[in-house]
C-alpha cells in the first residue's frame, strides 16, 4: 500500500498521562470486551442489570443491618462493641438460624467481613462511586430523552435497543478515546488539574448524602455544612479550568462564575439555615427522620417562610449547577463554550459528570432538608412490624428507602432539565440583581420570620392550621402538574397538531 | 465613522469607566466561528470586563464573486447564484433579479406566474423568518423554540420541493415566469399548511416573545432611533422596528402586491396593547416582533394568492417564451424589493448582447451590518448576541 506523505507535520496524538491513562487504558479494555456482548444481547442485559442493581441494593440495606444487630446485640450474653471480640461465622449462623433468610449457609460468609470496618468502608465507598458514576450517565440520558420530548423530537433511539439507554455509555467511551489537548499557550498543570477539582469535591459531597436513615457513609454531624462546603470548593476547579486555558473565552466563562458564585451563595446559605434551626442540629440524617410523619411534616410545609426559603433555595441551587436559565459560565451563544471550551476527551466528560452529580447533590439537599429526605408521603407509624423479610422490604418501599430519595432528587433533576430547555438565559448583571437585590432580601425576611414563628407560633393550633393548608398546596401542586401531564400524554398530537404529527418517526 | 456620529438614544446601560471599578481593556475576537455571528462573521470587541465599549464587524470571509460571475453569464444563467447569495431567503432574490431584467428588457410575465411568484415570495419570507425567529431565540438561549421554527420550515421547504424539487437553492423564480406549474394538490397542501402555522405564531409568543426573561434579554437593548435607522440606511424589519412604517410592498408596489390587503407591522412602545413593558421602539426586541408579525401578514397574503390565483393560460404558459433568449439592451436598470432582511436591489447594465456588462447587487445584510458599529457600542457582552441576532444577517449576501 503506497504511504502518502503530506508537505505539513503530521500531528502525533498527545498521551494521556497521569491518572487518566490508566483510566483510558482501562476503558479500552472494557470496551473491547463488553462492545460485542453489549450490541449482542442489549435488551436481556439492560433488565439483567436492573434486576441485579436492585438485588445489590436490598442485599446491602438487609446486610448492613443484620450486622450492626448482630454486632451490639449481646449474643454471649454481654453486649460488646465491634472491637471487643471478633463475631465468628458460627456466631452469625447461629444468629441467622433463627431468622427466616434464604441462604442462610453461603449468608453467614459474606457478611462475616463485613464487621471489618476497613472492610465495610470499601464496600460503601465502592457503592458511592458506582452510584456517583451512575446518576450522570442516566441523568444525562434522561436529558436528551426529556429535551427530544419537549422540542418535538425523539432523542436518542438506536444505541443499547430501548429507546437509546445505552448512549451515555457510549458518548463516555467515545469521549475516552478522544485526543486529551492542551493549549500550546496554557498553564499545563493547573489545565491539567482543573477537572479533577471541580469532579472530587461533587464526589466527595456524596459521602454525607444520606440515602437512607442508615443508607449513609459517613453520619457526620455538621454533614451539611460539609456538603455546602464541598459544592462551594467545585467552583475553583471552574474558575481554575478558565484562567488556565489561556483563552478569552473562557476567562469570561471563569469570571462569570466567580460573579455568580458570590451572588447566589448567600441567598442559598441564609435558606438553609432555616432547615437547620428547625431541626436544631446539622446532622443530615436526624434532620431527615425529623420529617417521617407523613408529608405535612415535611419542613417546606412547616409555615410559609419555610416555604418560600424552599422556593429560594431551588432558585439558587439553579444557579449553584450552572443549570439554564443561569448557565452564564458556559452560555453556548455568547461565550463559545465558556470555561471548558479548549477540553476534549476524558477532561471534558469529567466536568459533564461533576455537573450532573452536582445537580444531584443540590436536589438530594432540597429533598433532605425540606421535602421529607428518603421518607414518602404516608407517615411511617403506618409501617408494618419487621418480623419477615418481606415486611422489611415492603416497608422499604413504602416508607423509607433509597429509592424513594433518588426518585425525589429525579424529579427535581426533571425539573431542571424541564426549565433549562424552556428558558432563555439572563444576562450576569440580572443574575447578581436578582440574587443580590430579591432572593437575598427574600432568604433574610424568611430567616427572621421562621424565627419569630418558631418563638412565638409553633406549635399553636394557627400553625397547625397553616401547616395543613400549605400542605394542601404542596399537594394541589403536585395534582395540577400530573393532571396537566396526563392531559398532555393523551391530547399530545392535537395539541401539536395533525401535520407535526405526520412528520414525527413511526407514525 | 464612530467618531462622527454622536448616540442620539442613551443605551440602557452607565458608562463603564465613570467612578466604577474598570479593568484592563481587552481586544476580543467574535468569530470568525463563533456560535451567534450566523456564519462568518467577525466582529473585533474591545472590552473593560463584561462591558463591551467598541465592536467593529471584519466581513469578507466568505467572498464568492458573485457580482462579477454576472457579467460573464447569461441572465437565466445567473439565478442559481441569486439563490446563493441571501441562501434563507432563495425565492426572493431570484424574484428580485428577475424583476430587475424584465424592466430592462420589458418581457411581460402571465398573470398566474405574478401570483405563483408573489405567494413563493411570501412563503419564503415565512420561511426566512422563521430561521430569524428561532435562531433569536437560541442566541438567547433558548433552544426549544428553534426547533419548533425548524419543525414548520420543513413543512414549507415540502412546499418548495413539491413545486421545484429543490430545498434550499431553487431558481424557481426565473426571468420571465416561473420554471414550473404547481403541481395539482398544492393549493390545499398549501392551505392546509397556513391552517395549521397560523396558531402557531401565538405559540412561538407565548413560549418565547413574551417571556419575561427574553423582553429583559432584548427589551431597551441596542436601541436604534428612527431617525438613525434612515441616517444608515437600514432597511426592512430593522428600519421597521425602529418605527418608520416604509415597506416597498406599499411605497412601490412591485409585481401585484398593490392588489392585496396586509399591514405593515412596526415597533411600538411597550406597555401598550400586546406589546409587553420594558419595550421601547428600535430595540432588539422591537425588531425581533417585527418579524413575527410580517409572518401573520405574509399568510395573510398568501391566503389572497390562493384564493384569487388564475387558471392557467395553456397559449401563455407559465414562462415567457423568450426567457432564454433575451438580448439585454444598451441600456441601465436598477429595481428594488423587499427581502425578507431588507431591500434587495439589483442594477443591471446591458451592452445589446445575451451578457450583462455589469451586475451589481444592493444587499440588506450589508447595510443592516453597518449599524452594528453604532449600536454595539457601550454595551454588556451579552448583548452583543442579541444586537447581532435581530440585524438577522446572511453573510452569503453581505460578502457577494
Amino acid at each position: 500500500m503506497t504511504q502518502f506523505s503530506v508537505p505539513w507535520k503530521q500531528a502525533t496524538p498527545v498521551e494521556y498521562r497521569g491518572p487518566a491513562r490508566g483510566i483510558v487504558a482501562l476503558a479500552r479494555i472494557v470496551y473491547s470486551l463488553a462492545a460485542p456482548i453489549v450490541s449482542r444481547f442489549p435488551g436481556p442485559i439492560l433488565i439483567g442489570a436492573i434486576v441485579v442493581t436492585t438485588i445489590l441494593v436490598w442485599a446491602h440495606w438487609v446486610v448492613f443491618g443484620i450486622v450492626e444487630t448482630i454486632a451490639l446485640s449481646d449474643v454471649n450474653g454481654a453486649t460488646r462493641s465491634l472491637w471487643d471480640q471478633t463475631l465468628t461465622v458460627t456466631e452469625i449462623g447461629a444468629y441467622l438460624d433463627g431468622k427466616s433468610v434464604f441462604g442462610t449457609g453461603l449468608i453467614k460468609y459474606l457478611l462475616w467481613p463485613l464487621q471489618i470496618e476497613l472492610v465495610r468502608d470499601l464496600v460503601g465507598l465502592g457503592a458511592i462511586f458506582g452510584l456517583f458514576n451512575l446518576i450522570p450517565v442516566y441523568a444525562i440520558w434522561w436529558e436528551r430523552k426529556v429535551a427530544g420530548r419537549i422540542q418535538s423530537r425523539m432523542g436518542p433511539m438506536r444505541v443499547g435497543g430501548w429507546h437509546g439507554w445505552a448512549q451515555s455509555f457510549a458518548d463516555g467511551v467515545k469521549l475516552v478515546g478522544k485526543e486529551d489537548l492542551v493549549p500550546a499557550q496554557a498553564d499545563a498543570g493547573l489545565f491539567r488539574i482543573a477537572p479533577y477539582l471541580a469532579f472530587v469535591p461533587s464526589l466527595l459531597a456524596f459521602l454525607c448524602l444520606p440515602l437512607g436513615s442508615y443508607w449513609v457513609f459517613r453520619n457526620v454531624d455538621v454533614a451539611l455544612i460539609f456538603i455546602a462546603a464541598m459544592i462551594g470548593v467545585e467552583v475553583v476547579g471552574v474558575i481554575i479550568a478558565g484562567w488556565a486555558s489561556n483563552n478569552k473565552w473562557s476567562i469570561y466563562g471563569a469570571m462569570r462564575e466567580a460573579c455568580q458564585m458570590v451572588s447566589y451563595e448567600i441567598p442559598m446559605t441564609t435558606v438553609l439555615l432555616i432547615p437547620i434551626m428547625t431541626a436544631g442540629t446539622l446532622n443530615m440524617v436526624q434532620i431527615g427522620d425529623l420529617q417521617s410523619g407523613g408529608w405535612h411534616t415535611w419542613v417546606a410545609f412547616h409555615n410559609p417562610f419555610t416555604f418560600i426559603a424552599f422556593i429560594t433555595y431551588y432558585i439558587a441551587s439553579l444557579a449553584n449547577c450552572k443549570r439554564a436559565p443561569f448557565d452564564l459560565p458556559e452560555s453556548e451563544s455568547e461565550l463559545v463554550a465558556g470555561f471548558h471550551t479548549e477540553y476534549s476527551g476524558f477532561r471534558w466528560a469529567l466536568f459533564f459528570f461533576a455537573e450532573y452529580a452536582a445537580m444531584f447533590v443540590v436536589s438530594g439537599l432540597a429533598v433532605t432538608l425540606f421535602l421529607g429526605a428518603w421518607h414518602t408521603p404516608l407517615p411511617s407509624s403506618w409501617a408494618f412490624t419487621e418480623d419477615s423479610l418481606i415486611k422489611i422490604m415492603l416497608n422499604g418501599i413504602l416508607f423509607s428507602s433509597p429509592f424513594w430519595f433518588i426518585f425525589k432528587c429525579m424529579i427535581f433533576i426533571y425539573i431542571q432539565i424541564w426549565i433549562r430547555w424552556t428558558l432563555p438565559r439572563v444576562r450576569i448583571d440580572q443574575v447578581l440583581y436578582s440574587c443580590v437585590q430579591v432572593m437575598f432580601p427574600v432568604a433574610c425576611v424568611a430567616l427572621v420570620g421562621h424565627a419569630v414563628w418558631m418563638v412565638t407560633l409553633d406549635g399553636t393550633t394557627i400553625s397547625k392550621i397553616i401547616q395543613a393548608v400549605l400542605a394542601l398546596i404542596g399537594a394541589g401542586v403536585v395534582v395540577s402538574f400530573l393532571s396537566v401531564a396526563v392531559y398532555g400524554y393523551v391530547n399530545g398530537r392535537r395539541m401539536v397538531g395533525y401535520l407535526a404529527v405526520k412528520q414525527l418517526p413511526g407514525s | 465613522m464612530a467618531d462622527t456620529i454622536a448616540p442620539t438614544t442613551p443605551s440602557q446601560v452607565v458608562a463603564p469607566t465613570q467612578g466604577d471599578v474598570h479593568t484592563e481593556e481587552m481586544l476580543v475576537n467574535m468569530g470568525p466561528q463563533h456560535p451567534s455571528t450566523h456564519g462568518v462573521l467577525r466582529v473585533v470587541l474591545r472590552t473593560d470586563g463584561e462591558m463591551v465599549l467598541e465592536s467593529v464587524p471584519h466581513i469578507g470571509y466568505l467572498h464568492r464573486s458573485a457580482e462579477k460571475i454576472g457579467e460573464h453569464v447569461a441572465p437565466y444563467q445567473y439565478v442559481p447564484y441569486t439563490d446563493r447569495m441571501d441562501y434563507l431567503a432563495g425565492m426572493n432574490n431570484n424574484q428580485a433579479f428577475a424583476l430587475a431584467v424584465e424592466k430592462l428588457t420589458g418581457l411581460e410575465v402571465p398573470e398566474r406566474a405574478k401570483y405563483i411568484r408573489v405567494m413563493f415570495a411570501e412563503l419564503n419570507r415565512i420561511a426566512s423568518h422563521l430561521v430569524a425567529v428561532g435562531t433569536y431565540g437560541l442566541d438567547m438561549g433558548a433552544f426549544t423554540p428553534f426547533l419548533y421554527c425548524f419543525r414548520e420550515r420543513e413543512m414549507l421547504l415540502d412546499l418548495f420541493e413539491s413545486a421545484c424539487g429543490a430545498r434550499l437553492t431553487y431558481s424557481y423564480i426565473t426571468i420571465g415566469g416561473v420554471t414550473d406549474d404547481l403541481p395539482d394538490s398544492f393549493v390545499d397542501v398549501c392551505n392546509e399548511f397556513l391552517d395549521y402555522f397560523e396558531p402557531k405564531i401565538d405559540d412561538y409568543n407565548n413560549l418565547l416573545s413574551y417571556n419575561h426573561i427574553f423582553v429583559r434579554r432584548t427589551g431597551n437593548v441596542g436601541v436604534i432611533s428612527a431617525e438613525d435607522a434612515i441616517r444608515f440606511g437600514l432597511t426592512g424589519p430593522v428600519l421597521r422596528g425602529s418605527g418608520v412604517k416604509f415597506d416597498l410592498r406599499k411605497a412601490k408596489p412591485y409585481e401585484n402586491y398593490d392588489r392585496f390587503e396586509f399591514d405593515v407591522p412596526v415597533g411600538e412602545p411597550g406597555g401598550q396593547g400586546d406589546i409587553p413593558r420594558g419595550v421601547v421602539v428600535g430595540d432588539c426586541w422591537s425588531r425581533y416582533y417585527v418579524r413575527v408579525k410580517e409572518m401573520e401578514e405574509s399568510v395573510k397574503i398568501i391566503r389572497q394568492c390562493l384564493r384569487d390565483l388564475p387558471e392557467a393560460d395553456p397559449k401563455e404558459g407559465i414562462c415567457h417564451k423568450k426567457s432564454k433568449t433575451v438580448k439585454l439592451p444598451d441600456d441601465e436598470v436598477y429595481l428594488e424589493i423587499e427581502n425578507p432582511r431588507g431591500q434587495l436591489g439589483f442594477y443591471i447594465k446591458g451592452d445589446g448582447s445575451a451578457i450583462p456588462a455589469r451586475v451589481k447587487a444592493r444587499g440588506p445584510s450589508f447595510c443592516n451590518l453597518c449599524v452594528l458599529e453604532f449600536a454595539g457600542r457601550n454595551c454588556l457582552l451579552a448583548d452583543i448576541p442579541a444586537i447581532i441576532g435581530s440585524m438577522d444577517v446572511v453573510m452569503g449576501e453581505v460578502d457577494r
